[in-house]
């Protein structure tokens, strides 16, 4: 018997996916509730010990069935696969524990061990599409994501969540099979999907209009996937209905996947071939992210649902990660990386909190939680956090996602960027301050007389995530070591 | 029912047949064309066929709510199992090598066992798709 140890990146995707079936054979809400947590924190044992690897010993491979690697499978974990890893596990993780009253009181009891079942497949997606090293591969584990996720929004309290479901499901679909038809012409030309070995094969190719094309319909159709500001259209109406917990789910790991695969396909694999450089990818990257941060910021002020309003700041939040894509440099690449995991945070204790005030109020319009602060201050404490963190104030996460890509602006020579990341926070400070206006500034109405706090595991859930906004904030060597080190290697491999 | 007998006895007589192909698409899948999925399919269109022309309910108690999803559960158990095994014998995850003395041997048994599970999580998906969609009542949930 080999040492256990090794065969961690396998097990990082096996687990969850026996964990599927064996919940939806014990059908029981409790088993299935239990069974979604452990699995949820063994991924997270598995993440953290494959990134503590990864960082004492350098990248490795894991060789599926044994075959070689460009031929057979290849799971490949270098520091970004291991960090994108553990952001994903830890929110689920999170999510999991908090997850069992929001569940009991937005889902019928007879659907619960689906929605749980629906939850740990798309957590084996999710982690499926960070460790695997073969293209077509990271295709299926796409569509195991989801179509998990068009089950777990499509569950949500009204029947909105279906009409959002069928919106999300056609708009996924037509990015998947972007993402499919990009990969083919790829392989047409190169004879192989693994994804080291296309990028050794393609520079040669780079010429050709089918290698041009395949680009093409691999960034339109991981923009659809990662909801890349135009094409976000599905995203706030599936957060918006999706039931509470799933919303935080996705709204911590869904897009955030997305954007690691547009960073190990366009960044990973297309680097070498130059044709980010020969082609204007990079400055439209750069309109689209700032018109993101603009737009999309701008329509969260108005949006009278808070979780609506969430996931426009969402868009807007993709759009940073995408600008610090855009300058190609080390320092902004580490700035969007680190966005990833600094927004999963943020973006996730949003929505438990909301998922708290949806549990006790019924509702999260804003006109229904006046004054719901005296009632739940803990809740919307926790909701200041991570608000302070979404614009950018100093000691949380936010700060620290800004004060880089600020600085790789800077060295870029493009201080009127710079400026406008700056001009962007005071959008956010008006939609988070709305927020917090109606929360704690007002008095609250008859109507809240009889609301309490929230149950004790969704507060203590909401805050470990918002207390990591602050930790994370106040000491960020760790995030933006590990960071920079993925920036790095990613960069290694892109042609100047 | 009673009007079509010929119908009755010619899906009667069919069946059988049916599911014997099935198995053969099944279990010569390694040597010839075929495999879990087909044969999952072609196994499901015998239980469909049955549906149509004897009706819903008799195919229901057929094949309970209960049963396929434990056989869509089992399948993909069998599967990720199979590659556990190989894993427990000391191979990589699905290195079905390892499952027997003899490497051929080995992925021989492997890859039986992974069809299979294949096959048994496919048919009972097929059924399952047909009957949600056969019910006529969209509200009507699926009872054991």
């Amino acid at each position: 018997m080999s040492a256990p140890l090794e065969h961690l990146p396998a097990l990082a995707v096996v687990v969850p996916l026996m964990t599927a079936p064996v919940i939806v054979a014990l059908r029981r809400p409790w088993a299935a509730w239990l069974l979604a947590c452990g699995v949820s924190w063994a991924s997270l044992f598995f993440s953290v010990l494959l990134l503590l690897q990864v960082l004492e010993s350098g990248p490795f491979s894991y060789l599926m069935g044994g075959w070689a690697a460009p031929w057979g499978i290849e799971y490949r974990v270098d520091q970004l696969d291991a960090f994108v890893l553990a952001i994903v596990s830890a929110i689920a993780s999170v999510v999991s524990v908090y997850s069992r009253k929001s569940v009991e009181a937005e889902i019928d009891s007879e659907r619960h061990y689906l929605f749980y079942a629906m939850f740990v497949l798309c957590l084996c997606g999710l982690l499926g599409m960070a460790i695997t090293g073969d293209a077509f591969n990271l295709f299926v584990f796409l569509e195991i994501s989801s179509l998990s996720t068009y089950v777990l929004v499509g569950m949500g309290r009204d029947r909105r969540a279906l009409t959002a479901s069928l919106r999300y499901l056609i708009l996924g679909t037509v990015g998947a099979t972007f993402y499919v038809i990009g990969i083919g012409l790829a392989y047409m030309m190169t004879g192989t999907l693994n994804m080291a070995d296309l990028a050794q094969r393609l520079p040669a190719m780079a010429h050709t209009s089918t290698v041009r094309a395949a680009l093409a319909f691999l960034v339109v159709g991981i923009g659809l996937k990662m909801a890349a500001f135009p094409l976000h259209a599905w995203l706030p109406n599936a957060y918006t209905h999706a039931p509470s917990a799933a919303a935080a789910l996705l709204a911590g790991t869904a897009t955030k996947v997305s954007v690691y695969v547009f960073l190990r396909i366009v960044l990973g694999v297309f680097g070498a071939t130059g044709l980010l450089t020969a082609l204007p990818i990079t400055q439209v990257l750069m309109v689209l992210a700032l018109a993101a941060m603009f737009v999309c910021s701008a329509v969260a002020i108005w949006q009278p649902d808070l979780k609506r309003a969430l996931a426009y700041s969402s868009v807007a939040q993709i759009g940073y990660i995408l600008l610090g894509i855009a300058f190609l440099s080390e320092t902004g690449l580490a700035a969007g990386i680190v966005h990833l995991f600094n927004h999963a945070v943020m973006k996730s204790a949003l929505f438990l909190a909301l998922g708290a005030v949806a549990l006790r109020v019924g509702s999260t319009r804003i006109d229904a939680i006046r004054g719901i602060g005296r009632k739940m201050p803990l809740t919307m404490a926790a909701v200041l956090v991570a608000g302070l963190s979404l614009i950018g104030v100093p000691l949380t996460v936010g700060f620290v996602s800004k004060w880089y890509l600020v600085e790789a602006a800077l060295t870029g020579g493009m201080w009127p960027v710079a400026v406008l990341i700056l001009a962007s926070s005071l959008l956010a400070v008006a939609y988070v301050w709305r927020i917090v206006e109606a929360a704690w500034m007002a008095p609250p109405g008859p109507e809240l007389a009889h609301i309490r706090e929230a149950p004790t595991a969704m507060v203590l859930s909401t805050w470990v995530l918002a207390g990591a906004s602050v930790w994370f904030g106040l000491d960020a060597t760790q995030t933006m070591g590990v960071a920079r080190l993925a920036a790095q290697t990613l960069l290694q491999g892109v042609a100047p | 029912m009673r009007e079509k007998p010929i119908l009755r006895v010619g899906t009667k007589f069919l069946i059988p047949f049916i599911l014997m192909f099935a198995l053969y698409v099944q279990f010569h899948g390694d040597f010839g064309p075929g495999g879990g999925f087909q044969a999952g399919v072609i196994f499901a269109s015998a239980f469909i066929l049955y549906a149509i022309v004897f009706g819903i309910a008799h195919a229901r108690r057929a094949l309970p709510a209960g049963i396929r999803r434990l056989l869509l559960s089992l399948g993909v158990l069998i599967y990720a199992g199979t590659g556990v095994l190989a894993l427990a014998e000391g191979g990589r995850f699905l290195d079905y090598s390892s499952l027997a003395a003899q490497p051929v041997l080995g992925q021989h048994v492997g890859i039986f066992l992974v069809e299979f599970g294949v096959g048994m999580t496919v048919f009972a998906a097929m059924t399952t798709i047909f009957f949600v969609f056969a019910s006529r009542d969209p509200s009507a949930r699926e009872q054991d």
